[in-house]
């Protein structure tokens, strides 16, 4: 309980220092926060920069502006989009629901391609698959996903007609159909350190005495790797694949733009080319904190998935 | 049985692996040539358009074809070598003088110094992948030298806590103490005594890092952040080609994204090899 106060309260800390990077990184500009919110020189006209002075409250003290930035977006408010002219959280709003698909839809395909490929790397351990596995998952994630993607463009969309070139469809299956590219581009390159993971907790059980005892009874082989193997290794895996699945949301900011998904990547990706300052916030703070949150979570659900590790207490 | 059989599997796997890595070092020799006299072997010019020459396939004028405004792909391949290589070096170098500096200056002075430095790195690891790096590209505008330095920044936490780590148990030693006795000062041990002996471990990590600095620079050219036109930054390439897939010319944007991903795995290949020697050594 304690540990999950403190957990908790480490994770605020570090979510005000951040977001009060994300906030204050604009008077590390040159010149004026005025002008460097505006941008384009031709928009300088005073009524412009009375509303950008207005919606940031620079007349006020830095930290009051950033309160006043916080608070708003905590509720929600982040402001006035300067390119899109509505309301930031209404852009974000379209945005989110697509950008979540494609990770969890990644998240599915990493966990099962990674834990199953882990599994059978770690019953073969020593013979040519498991050197097979290894070796093709690490060249995998040696490959940069905008040029996977871009490969499986090509491949699958141009040359064999399987999926369509770019978009997120509509909803339900069609979506489903469309992100499968860019899910299988997000996945892949998340493989390697997943199955690694796997490969490595269940060959160090392989070895340890409740193994040996089970082998003993006579249990076959396979309920031996379901039932002491496995699932005395849950604990590494799903930090792992938790730790993964919370860097891809950052990981889609090259993906959206392969596949010209209209997500919150590429939102990102528009809104550094538009100068539009207000977007770059609130998506840089949605992403930090999807982050924190994922590892925050399974930081404080994994001692109720495995109690061992409440004993010993984390290092982390 | 498998006791028998596992010195045989043993030595056919080193065997493949060398082989793997001879490979991959004669490529690197080949990359590293191309980079350093890239502009003088290159048959046509990075710029040279030729419109009757669109999107045309490989021939004997041009080896790998050329891209949608008639540019000879091999020769902006060759030429952007250097560009793309660079680039990873001059990062990690940065990044390498700000965390061994703030690693070492940690683990000496210990207490509250220490405890504010590794909370600065925790902050910097909240922000996943690249995003500090697109917020400092947001701010400071695009650009290759942008893109580096922030790159740097990012890096350099990185190193600095994995410094850190190995300077503690090196001025846990005696012969620090000894120095010490003899009315050396803390910044003389430091920079003739500790970062020398954590040279070897370092190096070995930096070289394992260079595949990932180099997929996130060519990352950030492709988002267009970073190597702007008319350069041939290969990252850059692969943007630029990506308009022709649709019609079906796959080379403008393969070739280069084929040869960012093939350097990669040869950095990885070799890094890992070097840094075990490395290791062993220290």
């Amino acid at each position: 309980m304690i540990r999950a106060i403190r957990r908790l309260g480490g994770m605020l800390l570090t979510l005000v220092v951040s977001s009060f990077i994300i906030f204050a990184a604009m008077f590390a500009a040159p010149g004026d926060p005025v002008t460097f919110l505006i941008g384009n020189p031709e928009n300088m006209t005073p009524e412009r920069i009375a509303s950008v002075r207005a919606q940031y409250h620079l007349d006020e003290p830095m930290l009051l502006q950033y309160w006043h930035w916080a608070s708003g977006a905590l509720t929600g408010d982040f402001g006035q989009s300067f390119h899109y002219h509505q309301p930031v959280i209404d852009i974000l709003a379209t945005r989110v629901p697509i950008t979540l698909s494609l990770v969890c839809y990644a998240s599915l395909l990493l966990s099962i391609g990674g834990i199953m490929l882990g599994v059978l790397a770690a019953v073969k351990r020593g013979r040519p698959s498991d050197t097979l596995i290894v070796g093709s998952t690490t060249l995998a994630a040696s490959i940069p996903s905008f040029v996977l993607g871009i490969a499986f463009v090509a491949l699958f969309a141009v040359q064999l007609r399987w999926f369509p070139v770019a978009g997120a469809g509509s909803a339900g299956m069609n979506r489903i159909y469309y992100l499968t590219l860019p899910a299988l581009t997000l996945a892949i390159g998340a493989l390697a350190i997943v199955s690694r993971v796997t490969r490595q907790s269940m060959i160090e059980l392989f070895s340890s005495d409740h193994v040996e005892a089970a082998r003993a009874t006579g249990l076959a082989e396979r309920l031996i790797v379901r039932d002491h193997v496995l699932r005395g290794s849950w604990g590494p895996i799903i930090t792992m694949v938790a730790l993964v699945i919370a860097s891809l949301i950052a990981g889609t900011v090259a993906v959206e733009t392969v596949f010209g998904i209209s997500g919150v990547g590429s939102l990102l990706v528009d809104a550094i080319n538009t100068h539009d300052f207000p977007v770059v916030q609130a998506v840089l703070l949605f992403m930090v904190v999807a982050y924190m949150v994922v590892t925050t979570a399974v930081d404080l659900l994994l001692p109720i998935l495995d109690p061992r590790i409440k004993q010993k207490g984390v290092s982390a | 049985m498998t006791a028998l059989l596992t010195p045989h599997k043993r030595v056919k796997r080193r065997r493949t692996s060398a082989v793997g890595y001879w490979i991959s070092l004669g490529f690197l020799v080949l990359v590293v040539f191309a980079a350093a006299v890239g502009p003088l072997v290159a048959p046509h010019d990075a710029t040279e358009i030729d419109f009757k020459a669109i999107w045309s396939g490989p021939s004997g004028r041009h080896w790998f074809g050329t891209d949608q405004l008639g540019r000879d792909l091999f020769s902006r391949l060759v030429i952007g070598t250097g560009e793309t290589l660079i680039g990873p070096i001059v990062l990690l170098a940065l990044a390498t003088l700000i965390g061994v500096t703030l690693g070492v200056f940690a683990a000496w002075c210990g207490g509250w110094i220490d405890t504010v430095l590794a909370r600065i790195t925790d902050v910097m690891f909240a922000f996943p992948g690249l995003l500090f790096v697109v917020l400092v590209i947001a701010v400071f505008g695009k650009g290759p030298i942008t893109a580096v330095i922030a790159l740097a920044l990012a890096y350099a936490p990185v190193i600095a806590k994995y410094t850190r780590s190995l300077a503690l148990s090196e001025i846990a030693r005696p012969y620090v103490d000894a120095y010490r006795v003899q009315g050396m000062g803390g910044v003389g041990i430091c920079v003739r005594a500790i970062v020398p002996n954590l040279t070897p471990a370092l190096l070995g990590y930096l070289v394992v890092l260079f595949g990932e600095t180099l997929m996130s620079l060519a990352t950030l050219s492709y988002l267009g952040f970073g190597a702007q036109p008319p350069s041939s930054e290969w990252g850059l390439m692969v943007q630029e080609g990506q308009a022709g897939i649709i019609q079906g010319h796959f080379l403008p944007t393969l070739v280069p994204g084929a040869a960012i991903a093939l350097v990669v795995i040869a950095v990885n290949i070799v890094g890992v090899r070097v840094a075990d020697r490395l290791l062993a050594k220290g």
